[in-house]
């Protein structure tokens, strides 16, 4: 293999080739906690201004500038500050937090203590969801021997600055991904989102200024302060730099993490990851998770950076590649997606709470052979009423999969409701519950 | 039930972790370990979390049934989540789920007749790139087909420890649970347990048998200063 083999671009992923690289005698042989020397020696808006400098943006979806985000933080205002990483990963597809927390967990905690430092938080939480046990056993016996070396406490390597960790296990719920939920739920509260303004920056936990970052943003923090900002824009484009941990799932032979350079092609994906399954051919895919609307088999040659897919009317979002074939049916799909969407909605306002509810019912009737033709109609409708309605955006997500099936695929649901393909589910009294 | 004077100092401990004044931060994870104590959310855990952090009941109940993972009823002593999320669906994990609720003669969140076995359907448990997934107690088992699903689930039931795909040998709900509340496991070696599958190390090893890195990386880069700050 020639072309694409030259887009990977191992720095998240390589440590984790090495088994122990959880446990810190490891970790600091692999260049572990060099970074935060250096950073220590900085000055905090220095660090700042390395982060604008890196183009560095979130990789929990929206991709927002992480050097900017900081910087919104007030300082000099005698209030205490915090830094929050949202680990709660579950968006569907979604599957690189998990591995980098489970592998390489010091690297997520050194970055976690760099970012505080330049932000000039004394306290810090990781809120992981809680079904991730795993990763939360390596990441509480990281944090430990971080205490125990002295990288986290009181007078962190003689710098004078004290900064505590808390690993924070959620309890089972999609939205507390959302930032401002996660921060009810970090302070007790059912894991509903805010109104905003005003915003996290200003007030956050504990109504703090507050910066909450996604676990790969956070964990890119000390190769930026080690390699420095030209070194990580010689990665991805010129506005979307640096690496990304692509993952791939579903009809490919070689699933899994592939971090390469922003930009690349799912083409090349596809290449990297030995091709499609036998008897597969690609028919639709998220480019980001089922909140990013499916694009198909003319998007092969998109490059997957934030402006690329933005333009073609998606969203790169967690860079989730989830691929399906001819032999799974697009319709099916949304099904299950709005199911998941329904279950997750917080109850909070009520065009998530009861679009999601009867889009269900809408698409049930259709895949059970019952459908009329302006069901369609009234599933956009539902669609409008979602997007740009709801609180927060696990509404406007829910949406994604819905419109974009019926623009690409709107044959499928007519041969439905047109009785040309065979039901898939059983009938159901419509709101018979 | 009373609950023991550890799981008082526990507790305390739980809630020493947050800033002075907001001891409500520690509600999830007192919840977590009432279940440790008495294998789901009693009103007796109800309680008691109120109790340590004082707020009313009814304050903690509307948490508690805010969250998927606090259980209202008796939890077996392993819960078997199988993953129904679109992509796990499409890969065999509805049929797996299917296979199991058949087997088992129990539906979702219910709980076989000798309550050893709860079983639920799961939304993305974050392992696509393993499809179809199961957990039991939270530990996964990865490419579980509904063949695999159901010779874990009858090991289970015979008084074997199926080995997790890449995690320790399996603990109890409740030992879990005390985990969850941000306790380590003490189990000795259990933490290095589990190694990575295929799929999570597919790209950093296909780079590195390629000899692929990243060039120009010096470590010695130096941090620009701004002069007004220096």
């Amino acid at each position: 293999m020639s072309g694409p083999i030259h887009k990977l671009t191992p720095v998240l992923t390589k440590r984790w080739l090495s088994p122990d690289a959880w446990k810190l005698a490891t970790y600091e042989r692999l260049d572990g906690y060099a970074a935060l020397r250096k950073a220590l020696k900085a000055h905090p808006d220095d660090l700042i201004q390395l982060v604008k400098d890196s183009g560095l943006r979130g990789r929990g979806g929206a991709g927002f500038p992480t050097g900017m985000k900081w910087g919104f933080i007030p300082q000099n205002d005698g209030k205490p500050h915090y830094l929050v990483v949202n680990a709660d990963e579950g968006e569907p597809g979604t599957c690189k937090d998990l591995p980098l927390m489970t592998h390489d967990p010091h690297s997520l905690i050194e970055g976690v203590i760099i970012a505080s430092f330049a932000i000039r938080a004394s306290h810090a939480f990781i809120y992981i969801r809680g079904e991730a046990v795993q990763a939360a056993r390596r990441l509480r016996a990281a944090v430990n021997e971080a205490y125990s070396r002295g990288y986290l406490g009181r007078n962190i390597l003689g710098s004078g600055y004290n900064l505590d960790l808390v690993v924070h296990s959620g309890a089972g719920a999609y939205i507390c991904g959302e930032e401002t939920a996660l921060l009810d739920s970090l302070e007790g509260f059912r894991g509903q989102p805010r109104l905003r303004p005003p915003f996290p920056a200003t007030h956050g936990l504990y109504s703090q200024p507050t910066v909450i970052n996604n676990v790969g943003t956070i964990a890119s923090v000390p190769y930026i302060v080690l390699g420095g900002a030209d070194w990580w824009k010689s990665m991805g484009t010129e506005k979307s730099s640096g690496p990304m941990i692509y993952s791939l799932s579903g009809r490919i032979k070689n699933p899994g993490q592939y971090e390469c350079g922003m930009g690349i092609t799912l083409r090349e994906l596809i290449e990297l990851a030995g091709g499609m399954q036998d008897g597969h051919e690609l028919r639709f895919w998220t480019p980001g998770g089922s909140s990013t609307p499916l694009l198909t088999h003319e998007h092969l040659d998109m490059p997957l950076d934030f402006e690329g897919v933005g333009a073609a009317g998606s969203m790169l979002g967690t860079t989730a590649t989830q691929l399906f074939s001819q032999q799974d049916c697009p319709v099916y799909a949304t099904y299950r997606w709005i199911k998941f969407y329904a279950h997750e909605s917080c109850g909070k306002c009520t065009p998530c709470r009861e679009g999601n509810y009867w889009m269900i019912q809408v698409l049930h009737r259709i895949l059970a052979g019952q459908g009329v033709k302006a069901d369609l109609d009234t599933l956009l409708d539902a669609c409008d009423n979602l997007l740009g309605r709801s609180f927060c955006g696990l509404g406007d997500g829910a949406t994604s999969s819905v419109t974009s099936s019926i623009k690409w695929f709107e044959q499928d649901y007519l041969d439905y409701i047109e009785g040309r393909k065979a039901p898939m589910l059983k009938p159901e009294l419509v709101g018979a519950h | 039930m009373a609950f023991s004077e550890e799981t008082y100092n526990r507790a305390k401990e739980i809630i020493s972790r947050y800033p002075e004044g907001h001891s409500r931060s520690a509600l999830l994870p007192l919840l977590h370990l009432v279940q440790a104590e008495d294998g789901y959310v009693t009103p007796e855990g109800i309680a008691f979390c109120a109790e340590q952090l004082g707020i009313t009941k009814a304050q903690v109940n509307a948490v508690a049934t805010f969250y998927t993972m606090y259980k209202r009823r008796p939890t077996g002593e392993w819960l078997v989540s199988v993953c129904t999320n679109t992509m796990c669906d499409r890969m065999g994990g509805q049929k797996a789920y299917e296979a199991l609720s058949e087997y088992l003669g129990v539906g979702h969140e219910e709980t076989t007749a000798d309550g050893r076995i709860t079983l639920e359907h799961a939304e993305c448990l974050a392992a696509c790139d393993y499809a179809p997934v199961m957990t039991v107690n939270y530990d996964f088992f990865d490419g579980t087909q509904a063949t695999d699903a159901l010779q874990i689930v009858k090991q289970l039931q015979d008084g074997q420890t199926p080995v997790p795909s890449r995690a320790p040998r399996l603990c109890s709900f409740r030992e879990v649970q005390l985990q969850l509340a941000g306790f380590p496991d003490e189990r000795p070696g259990a933490v290095a347990e589990g190694v990575a599958g295929d799929p999570t190390l597919a790209g950093a090893r296909l780079a590195a048998d390629n000899g692929v890195a990243v060039p120009g990386f010096d470590p010695n880069t130096p941090i620009a200063r701004k002069e007004a700050t220096a």
